[in-house]
């Protein structure tokens, strides 16, 4: 396998500098907009050689946005508290509620337990808006629209089904003579889970979560339709951010390269949990 | 020996009553959860058989199956299921052979191609919405520089997502650029997973490298490209975030997937009946898709779990 011709190396290296390239530069180019002033940004032809500033991200933090029209009070750092929140409190809690869970599909056979998680499934592939639409209309009449409750509820369609399904494939890998030796050693059904069985599927615990934030965090549509302005992560506020007219160019690169900081810096500080979720997760269960 | 003893306490006893419900005690939370999807997913089925438009309440009555029959000779209808199917068909097919492609140029496992292959997450790990948005910057007629970049190979006033000619081109790129690297992972975990051996036998006999591929390689990959393809159907003809981000489902009805379809119908139009029987039409799509997909999943799950 080893006698490729030096003219194949040629065209392999040419073949993967094209792909960075092609998935790389549009997050290069967006960062480099957001250190740019509207005038260099507007400028043809496009030059590399501008003085970085950082003014769009203070503008962003302190709120206040400068536009052609003048000052606009823009609330940015509000979305992102909302992403923060919304995203931290429902991976915690579908961890909850979805160990346990996996645990028991993984672990007994009982009526119902098939059922339930294929069910859960399913719905991970049903279109969102199918369960969104007809919930908007129950979420006013139940005071819940617009609700960091109601939202971290309906998040739980993403975040639960990925970790039982994650999780409980590592559960199943474990041995259940581990769990059988550590009860006979006379500790409770509970002290077996938690001290033997967490422990020991915690790297899948810990990829399903990571995974599950990342999905909470990228979520466009649940929050579209069920909050407004001052509830809403940043994947809809920049969005809005936009469509506000007058802003600068420089600031909305500058709100995306925010917005997708925090998932892209746990990718690469967690990528080996991360490719064990998606390709395990995927492929193995 | 003494604090050996007091901790080997008595084996706990359970009931049989309580042996009989831990499994729904535990998955108590994820059966409530169903419960949740079910109430309005019920909903939705019984809005698709009402003439129900919000701004017109009187007119609200059952009318069992007419907004799904009315679909028959509804241009607009066919013209969403002719976009979305084009955009699944499309997307998927092509990030198949990018990340197929990708995943080869990767499969040998030095430290470069490692890197390589963590870099490429990174747009996966964008947010759609977001990406879209991205694209929409660099594709801006004032300043964006693929407009400028095309202008400079001879290209001049290049529209993307504003002409209706090259909408769907520029949704679709957007869409292998976010996508193409989770094709792209499971394929390269499939190849670096393939048993040696019969590489081995075939470099050996001096078998041709195009036969290698297509005659071992292709078929043994099979089962991972299968489970990823159905995969990113499923999520592909669904797609909202980046066409809604991007065009709003414009210009004209170029875009209009089923989900923006669905979108415009309830919040525009507000003709709730409408809007839920799309989404029924959708939901049954995706359920045929997904129960091809899950059986093919176990099955490799099966394979993995055997191997190891």
């Amino acid at each position: 396998m080893d006698h490729s011709s030096s003219l194949e190396k040629i065209l392999r290296s040419v073949a993967i500098t094209l792909v960075l390239v092609f998935f790389l530069f549009p997050i290069a180019w967006i960062f480099l907009m957001s250190l740019q002033t509207n005038e260099t940004i507007l400028s043809i032809p496009p030059s590399l050689a501008f003085t970085p500033i950082i003014d769009n991200y203070t503008a962003l933090i302190t709120g206040q946005l400068r536009t052609a029209a003048g000052s606009l009070q823009l609330n940015f750092m509000q979305n992102m508290f909302n992403s923060v929140l919304l995203s931290v409190c429902s991976v915690a809690l579908s961890l909850v509620l979805g160990v346990p869970a996996a645990y028991a599909f993984a672990r007994f056979k009982f009526r119902l337990g098939e059922d339930i998680a294929f069910t859960l499934l399913s719905f991970r592939f049903a279109p969102a808006l199918l369960v969104l639409l007809p919930l908007s209309l129950y979420f006013k009449t139940l005071g819940l629209t617009n609700t960091y409750i109601g939202l971290i509820w309906v998040y739980q369609l993403i975040c639960l089904p990925l970790i039982l399904w994650i999780v409980r494939g590592y559960f199943e890998d474990i041995s259940p003579d581990i769990e059988h030796a550590y009860r006979i050693a006379g500790n409770s059904w509970w002290r077996t889970f938690t001290r033997i069985s967490i422990p020991l599927a915690k790297p899948g615990i810990a990829a399903a979560g990571l995974l599950a934030f990342i999905f909470a965090w990228n979520n466009f549509v649940f929050a579209l339709i069920l909050a407004s302005a001052d509830k809403q992560p940043v994947t809809v506020g920049a969005l809005a951010f936009v469509t506000a007219s007058g802003i600068q160019y420089g600031q909305i690169a500058a709100a995306i390269i925010i917005s997708i900081t925090p998932t892209l810096a746990l990718a690469l500080y967690a990528q080996r949990y991360l490719v064990e979720g998606l390709s395990m997760g995927a492929v193995k269960g | 020996m003494t604090a050996a003893a007091t901790k080997m306490r008595t084996p706990v006893k359970q009931s049989r009553f309580m042996r009989r419900a831990l499994p729904y005690i535990l998955s108590l939370p994820a059966l409530l959860m169903c419960i949740g999807i079910l109430i309005p997913f019920f909903t939705a089925v019984y809005y698709s058989m009402l003439r129900y438009r919000m701004n017109l309440p009187a007119m609200k009555g059952f009318i069992w199956f007419d907004n799904y029959i009315n679909f028959f000779t509804d241009p607009k209808f066919w013209n969403t299921v002719y976009i979305s199917l084009t955009y699944a068909f499309l997307t998927v097919g092509l990030e198949l052979l990018l990340g197929l492609g990708i995943a080869l140029l990767l499969q040998r496992p030095s430290r470069f191609n490692n890197i390589a292959s963590i870099l490429l997450l990174l747009p996966l790990m964008t947010a759609p919405a977001l990406a879209a948005l991205m694209w929409k910057l660099m594709t801006h007629p004032d300043f964006g520089i693929l407009s400028y970049l095309l202008s400079v190979v001879g290209i001049q006033n290049f529209k993307w997502a504003s002409d209706p000619a090259t909408a769907l081109f520029t949704v679709v790129l957007v869409d292998m650029w976010v996508y193409t690297p989770f094709i792209m992972i499971l394929l390269l975990a499939g190849l670096r997973s393939l048993p040696k051996a019969p590489f081995e036998a075939a470099a050996l006999d001096g078998v041709p490298r195009s036969f290698v591929f297509f005659r071992i390689t292709l078929p043994m990959l099979m089962p991972y490209i299968i489970t990823a393809t159905l995969f990113r159907l499923l999520d592909s003809i669904q797609q909202f975030d980046i066409i809604y981000a991007m065009t709003q489902g414009g210009p004209g009805d170029k875009l209009l997937v089923f989900q923006v379809q669905a979108y415009l119908d309830f919040f525009q139009a507000t003709n709730v009946g409408r809007s839920a029987a799309l989404m029924v039409i959708l939901w049954a799509i995706t359920y045929a898709l997904s129960n091809v997909f899950i059986k093919q999943w176990l099955k490799l799950r099966e394979r993995a779990h055997g191997a190891h």
